[in-house]
């Protein structure tokens, strides 16, 4: 990218998508950038098209109508295959491979894209240290011998392997108890600023969104609502944004009423 | 005679069939992976082919053994008779198994992990090799450890179209009432079975996907554990192949001095098969047995060139081969049976060799004795109250039993057993049924105190021996010609007799008895 802060990293042009069976769209007239740095995250309840919008932008589905561009091209222009190896991918519990050792997991982009092996292996060594898992003691582990939170720290570090422009991830914290994702969240924030990475990043937790987004999309029945900075989103007078802002307030009272009941 | 003794006895033979059998099981099972592997991949892209090919494979194991090999026997290229058909039975037995669980096995990934593998940036072949397979890999290995049993077992059946195996000693078995013969071949079968299961069990372990918490050791000990199962198996194909070469398969029959005999699967033919075999190498002419053919196998393998020259009956020629309606005259039936097989076959018959192996219709000798039986007609009166066993041959064809009951005016109490012929004899013996159609120069008359009816309305045609020889194959081999004419009216009824209850009363080997006899004859 010439002029990386200028041209939106990704950019939704009208787009819309729906299944070949189904009549109903799954997301109708989306129209959004992202910008180099930037950490968008997509909010909304289960079925409100936020997923379906991240499979879009590394074509695991193709738009309907209208046009995905990432890096300035559209994504039906891409070579499949070039644009996910460029598109690092997090989901629900890592997604790993549990046939492969933590090794090979995060190893795999780079050994697909051709990496010899020392530069391979000395990759996985930093990732798995930025992610805080010490490869001598977790490299040759398979996912079925870590926590919930160590496969997802496997799991950033497969998606950050070959250097990625972006990073696009699927409610990765979603199963994670409350402590090991509070931790797992500071950290990905942390990481996120000092590698200067841009980042699409689904949830359906408010509190998650504002911690991590540098931009929040709120989403609805395959629209999006509204996409502001956190600060503002927090302003906003929209009738589902403050149903979300709502549940920041409640949420505490409601338990302590609860345990007051009892 | 104990088990072990048998074994002792016949451990190279044994182990001649079990190598066989190996090599067969190994055979079909590679190309059933070949084809199965393949197969089932493409069905878990193409959705619409799934329904359909699993229809057929399914439908190809439900089609019993037997018939199969026979269906096959009359097409070119994949048919004939020996191992080729049988591992092309093999395979369709298989298939199903192999493609089953490849499909399962892909499907069965987690879709999260495909679609991680995919967003990766992988390539579909890449899906397939480095994410599918492997994970789906436990499970085709069951579908591989089922295909391998089903072939071990079926493998057995082989020996019905001259594929050998240990199918061999059982078939055998059953005609001889010989255990230890049935023993022989069945429990090795069983073995194998077990042990074959027991091995792909461990593989399946081995590629399961959860894994226990000791990494090192695990991967150290699959490592241990698939390198000590390959050195076994290549060590048994070693085995097999080498043992395949120094039994030295003698190259083709186009040769000259290499005669292929054939016979029909029981006792009698078998031994004449041998009588002739023995003669020939004694004229130092390259022999090679393919004895022991189901039905009307050796009529095909004669006309399909497979083989040179089996032993065959006038009358079954005549009715069942060539189909005319029965006549009792043995001249008119020999003379027909001459000229039509020369005109439609290329195929010469032999002089007579002088004994008629008719149907005999048999009833237990206390039987006859206390109700004072001679001929059929005597036992009129009693059919009512009797049951009757025939083997499936005499039920169905032109000179059996529809004709037969016509004849005599025969009324059985129920609808005639049909059994495998060699039990009837038994099942007479031990009164499950009071009469049976079996063969007049049954060497276990006699020893089990049967007694044989006169045919006294003249019903049965002459059913005497000869051999069929190609023609092509006099011509080619002059030493066959000597040695049919040596044979020709040398073998009266109570010497066949005689011969057959050599082997299957004293349970002895038929090539012992056929050389003992050669000598005894003179020849």
């Amino acid at each position: 990218m010439s002029e990386p802060t200028n041209n939106p990293l990704v950019e939704f042009r009208d787009v819309s998508f729906s299944h070949a069976t189904a009549s109903a769209p799954v997301i109708s007239h989306l129209n959004f950038s992202v910008h180099q740095g930037e950490t968008l995250v997509l909010l909304g309840e289960s079925g409100c098209g936020k997923t379906t919008t991240l499979k879009l932008i590394n074509r695991l589905l193709s738009p309907s109508s209208g046009e995905v561009m990432v890096e300035g091209k559209s994504t039906t222009a891409w070579d499949p295959i070039r644009l996910r190896r460029r598109t690092g991918y997090v989901i629900q519990e890592g997604g790993l491979f549990p046939h492969f050792s933590v090794r090979r997991n995060v190893g795999l982009v780079p050994s697909l894209e051709g990496w010899d092996e020392a530069r391979t292996r000395n990759r996985v060594d930093e990732l798995l240290r930025i992610v805080g898992l010490e490869p001598a003691e977790f490299a040759q582990r398979y996912p079925g011998e870590l926590s919930g939170g160590q496969r997802q720290r496997v799991g950033v570090a497969r998606a950050l392997a070959a250097e990625p422009p972006l990073l696009l991830l699927d409610e990765p914290f979603g199963a994670l108890d409350p402590l090991t994702r509070a931790s797992l969240q500071r950290q990905f924030v942390d990481l996120t600023r000092r590698l200067k990475k841009t980042a699409v990043f689904v949830t359906h937790d408010v509190r998650e969104a504002l911690l991590i987004g540098s931009h929040i999309g709120l989403m609805h029945q395959g629209k999006l609502l509204l996409l502001e900075t956190p600060e503002n989103f927090l302003k906003s007078k929209n009738e589902q944004a403050l149903a979300y802002i709502e549940t920041l307030d409640l949420a505490p009272v409601d338990s302590q009423a609860a345990e007051e009941g009892k | 005679m104990s088990f072990w003794h048998f074994l002792q006895q016949n451990g190279t033979e044994l182990w001649e069939h079990l190598r066989e059998h190996l090599w067969l099981v190994f055979i079909s099972t590679l190309v059933a992976l070949a084809i199965g592997i393949p197969t089932g991949i493409l069905l878990t892209r193409k959705k619409s082919l799934r329904g359909p090919v699993l229809g057929i494979a399914n439908v190809m194991q439900t089609i019993p053994s037997l018939a199969l090999f026979g269906f096959l026997i009359p097409l070119p290229f994949i048919g004939g008779i020996g191992a080729r058909t049988a591992i092309v039975a093999l395979v369709l037995y298989s298939l199903l198994p192999i493609i089953r669980n490849t499909v399962t096995g892909i499907l069965g990934v987690d879709p999260n992990v495909r679609e991680a593998a995919v967003a990766m940036g992988m390539t579909g072949s890449q899906v397939l090799w480095k994410v599918e397979l492997p994970l789906a890999m436990s499970v085709i290995i069951t579908g591989v450890r089922v295909a391998l049993v089903i072939a071990i077992g079926v493998a057995t059946i082989a020996a019905a179209v001259g594929a050998g195996g240990l199918g061999v000693f059982i078939f055998r078995g059953i005609r001889q009432f010989d255990n230890n013969l049935l023993l022989a071949g069945a429990v090795p079968a069983a073995l194998l079975a077990l042990t074959a299961d027991f091995g792909l069990g461990l593989v399946e372990k081995l590629f399961s996907v959860n894994r226990s918490r000791k990494v090192s050791k695990t991967s150290a000990r699959k490592k241990l554990t698939l390198g000590a199962l390959t050195a076994i198996i290549i060590a048994i194909i070693a085995a097999v192949y080498v043992g395949s070469r120094e039994s030295g398969l003698p190259a083709s029959p186009a040769q000259n001095a290499h005669v292929v005999v054939g016979s029909k699967d029981f006792t009698e033919s078998a031994l004449l098969g041998e009588i002739v075999a023995q003669l020939l190498e004694a004229r130092g002419i390259s022999v090679e047995r393919k004895f022991e053919l189901g039905g009307n196998l050796p009529h095909d393998a004669l006309l399909a060139s497979k083989i040179d020259i089996y032993p065959e009956y006038t009358g079954t020629a005549y009715t069942a081969i060539l189909k005319h309606a029965p006549i009792t005259d043995p001249r008119a039936v020999y003379e027909q049976v001459k000229q039509e097989y020369a005109e439609k076959f290329k195929v010469a018959v032999s002089e007579p060799l002088g004994f008629d192996n008719t149907f005999a219709i048999l009833v237990r000798g206390a039987e006859a004795r206390r109700l004072k039986l001679k001929t059929i007609s005597d036992v009129i009166p009693y059919a009512r109250n009797w049951r009757a066993g025939f083997g499936q041959d005499f039920m169905s064809r032109a000179d059996g039993y529809p004709g037969f009951a016509k004849t005599y005016e025969l009324k059985f109490k129920d609808q005639p057993r049909e059994m495998d012929l060699s039990l009837t004899y038994i099942a007479l013996a031990s009164g499950k049924v009071d009469l049976i159609a079996g063969n007049s120069t049954e060497g276990r008359v006699a020893a089990l105190d049967l007694f044989q009816l006169e045919d006294d309305r003249h019903y049965f045609p002459p059913y005497e021996g000869v051999y069929l020889v190609r023609q092509d194959s006099l011509t080619r081999v002059a030493a066959l010609n000597e040695v049919l004419s040596k044979l020709a009216h040398a073998i009266s009824t109570d010497e066949m007799r005689q011969l057959n209850y050599e082997v299957d009363g004293n349970k002895r080997g038929q090539a012992e008895v056929v050389r003992e006899w050669i000598k005894k004859k003179g020849f």
